[in-house]
């Protein structure tokens, strides 16, 4: 390296009234929020590498449950509804968690950075991962498990599973502000594998324990799951309940949200 | 007297109970490198905090460019290096760069904030493969790379080998030579002697001197003697050079401009005086030797 030369121009100080351009910061904003989850191997893995193996395993394999739907077609709705959740809760819980304790939210704050900026570029994110996710599980779901959708359910599919993450970005933003960044990832998990399981999104609704049915219209996984395979035309479900159902989560999401907020603002 | 850049107006500070700052008052100039000196827990982070809008004061007021530090177009002026900040690793410096000088109006070149910050060989790594002097300077140049009028740095050398440090200091004396003025919190003397042009030595919450590096170094230069002695309190206060007199074990430690003058005359007045040793106060001490004053002195 260099000496530093004390000849290094520096540019004049002046009134500088100009703005930055908003939408220029919301696209850098997403993209190297896209990007840092995308270079770090145990995200990917959970987030894509575990619907993929799951449906790699399971998907192709059990075929045919007498006259009902398809293993490869309705697993790949559910497993993409696992996938988004988990992506959600990751980035937001873990994610925010560990910015908080490293210091690097409050150089956020410190900087001239709008927090509907920070926030949409994770949502963002996280609805590109849900995309990511339902693409790749397709590619193997057309290729090698039979999976025929028309346009409309592929297109029905992408939007559940894209908007429908909302509701989990909040709960896990949250979590994000209350849970320690050491233990976040095992707490995390300890919250969605259970909740994917009473949600549906591991074996069908139908076949789970009375008691586990009983509470699942409580669970945002199951409303967002039924959505999902509602889209793609395997379940009868009319769609308005569970949006509205997510949408009720959401609202619970934000207000968890605001008062975490508040809580660690003290 | 010009208009300051950012300044504290009569800030007091509470976490719960205990009292993080009480009624401090300062403000920073263009041009200007301010130090706040101080041991760890004195309160100069918090300051930093209230300077930047991070957080508010309990009482008092926090101004940044005349108006509410959490404003958007007054952060748009300040460049902020955090003590604790750790950057997402699997960024590299130039992508974090790139994002960050997005933030403001004007920002600098990239190469400048390279060559600034000392990481043109390091662009393209990720932050998580940065040496800790390297992550540091990177921190540096994510302060920096909007610039800023103003440049608020906590404790920013912690981490760097001494080449690194005195490089950095450069740098800072280029940037307040430039017209920007810079807040820097240390606990080392030695540092804000070497940058500040003004230095406000802080303890628990308070300001306990305020004056240029020469009179601080002067007051941090002191010495102590201890002792074992028959003379009483009153007599060891009239000693020469003495400023302040404790008790301590069964002794006396006496604070001093002057050792030896003060080590002379005791022994002449008390032969019997045992235990004799003389110390270099360092500057916890020398803090403690400003408190015994009033809780103001200044120095300057």
């Amino acid at each position: 390296m260099t000496a530093i030369q004390s000849t290094l121009a520096l540019p004049e100080l002046g009134r500088r009234t100009a703005v930055p351009g908003l939408a220029r910061l919301y696209a850098l904003e997403t993209w190297y929020e896209f990007l840092k989850l995308l270079r770090q191997p145990h995200y990917i893995g959970g987030v894509v590498g575990f619907p993929i193996m799951f449906y790699l395993l399971f998907g192709l394999s059990l075929g045919r449950g007498g006259s009902g739907p398809k293993a490869s077609e309705y697993l790949l709705a559910s497993y993409s509804v696992f996938g988004v959740v988990t992506a959600a809760l990751f980035a937001f819980g873990v994610g925010v968690s560990t910015e908080r304790a490293s210091g690097w939210m409050l150089l956020k704050q410190a900087a001239p950075l709008p927090t509907p900026v920070y926030l949409a570029a994770k949502v963002v994110t996280c609805m590109l991962f849900g995309g990511v996710i339902v693409a790749l599980l397709a590619l193997v779901g057309v290729t090698a498990g039979g999976v025929r959708f028309t346009g409309a359910e592929w297109a029905g599919l992408f939007a559940s599973v894209m908007l429908g993450c909302i509701p989990f970005c909040l709960f896990g933003l949250a979590l994000g502000y209350v849970i320690p960044p050491a233990g976040a990832p095992g707490l995390v998990n300890l919250l969605n594998l259970p909740l994917a399981f009473a949600g549906g999104l591991w074996l069908p609704h139908e076949i789970l324990p009375r008691p586990i049915q009983a509470i699942a219209p409580f669970v945002p996984q199951h409303h967002l799951g039924r959505l999902a395979l509602s889209a793609v035309g395997l379940v009868p479900d009319a769609a308005a309940p569970h949006v509205a159902a997510l949408a009720v989560a959401a609202v619970a999401g934000f207000v968890c949200a605001a008062l975490a907020y508040r809580r660690a603002a003290r | 007297m010009r208009t300051p850049v950012a300044e504290l107006v009569s800030v007091s500070h509470r976490y719960g109970k205990v009292d993080a700052l009480t009624d401090v008052t300062l403000a920073l100039h263009a041009g200007q490198v301010t130090a706040l000196l101080g041991p760890n827990g004195a309160g100069k982070t918090t300051a930093v905090s209230l300077l930047t809008g991070l957080q508010r004061p309990t009482s008092g007021e926090a101004r940044l460019f005349g108006s509410d530090p959490r404003t958007m177009p007054a952060r748009r002026r300040m460049g902020v290096m955090l003590q604790i900040a750790r950057v997402p690793e699997t960024l590299t410096v130039r992508e974090h760069l790139h994002l960050f000088s997005a933030y403001y109006p004007a920002p600098l070149p990239l190469s400048v904030v390279l060559a600034l910050s000392g990481l043109e060989s390091v662009a393209d790594r990720r932050f998580g493969a940065l040496s800790g002097g390297q992550k540091q300077r990177a921190l540096f140049a994510l302060a920096i790379c909007g610039n800023p009028e103003l440049l608020f740095l906590d404790e920013p050398t912690v981490g760097m080998d001494v080449e690194s440090r005195r490089r950095f200091w450069q740098t800072v004396r280029e940037l307040a030579s430039s017209g920007r003025a810079v807040l820097l919190t240390t606990h080392y003397l030695e540092e804000a002697d070497s940058l500040a042009n003004r230095i406000l030595v802080i303890n628990k919450g308070k300001v306990i001197a305020d004056g240029r590096p020469e009179s601080i170094k002067e007051a941090a230069a002191d010495r102590q003697v201890i002792c074992r002695t028959r003379l009483s309190v009153a007599q060891l206060r009239e000693l020469p050079g003495v400023t302040r007199v404790d008790a301590q074990g069964d002794g006396v430690r006496l604070m001093t401009t002057t050792a030896e003058a003060t080590a002379r005359a005791l022994l002449t007045l008390d032969e019997a005086a045992s235990g004799l040793e003389v110390r270099s106060a360092g500057l916890e001490e020398a803090f403690l030797a400003l408190t015994s004053a009033d809780d103001t002195r200044a120095v300057a």
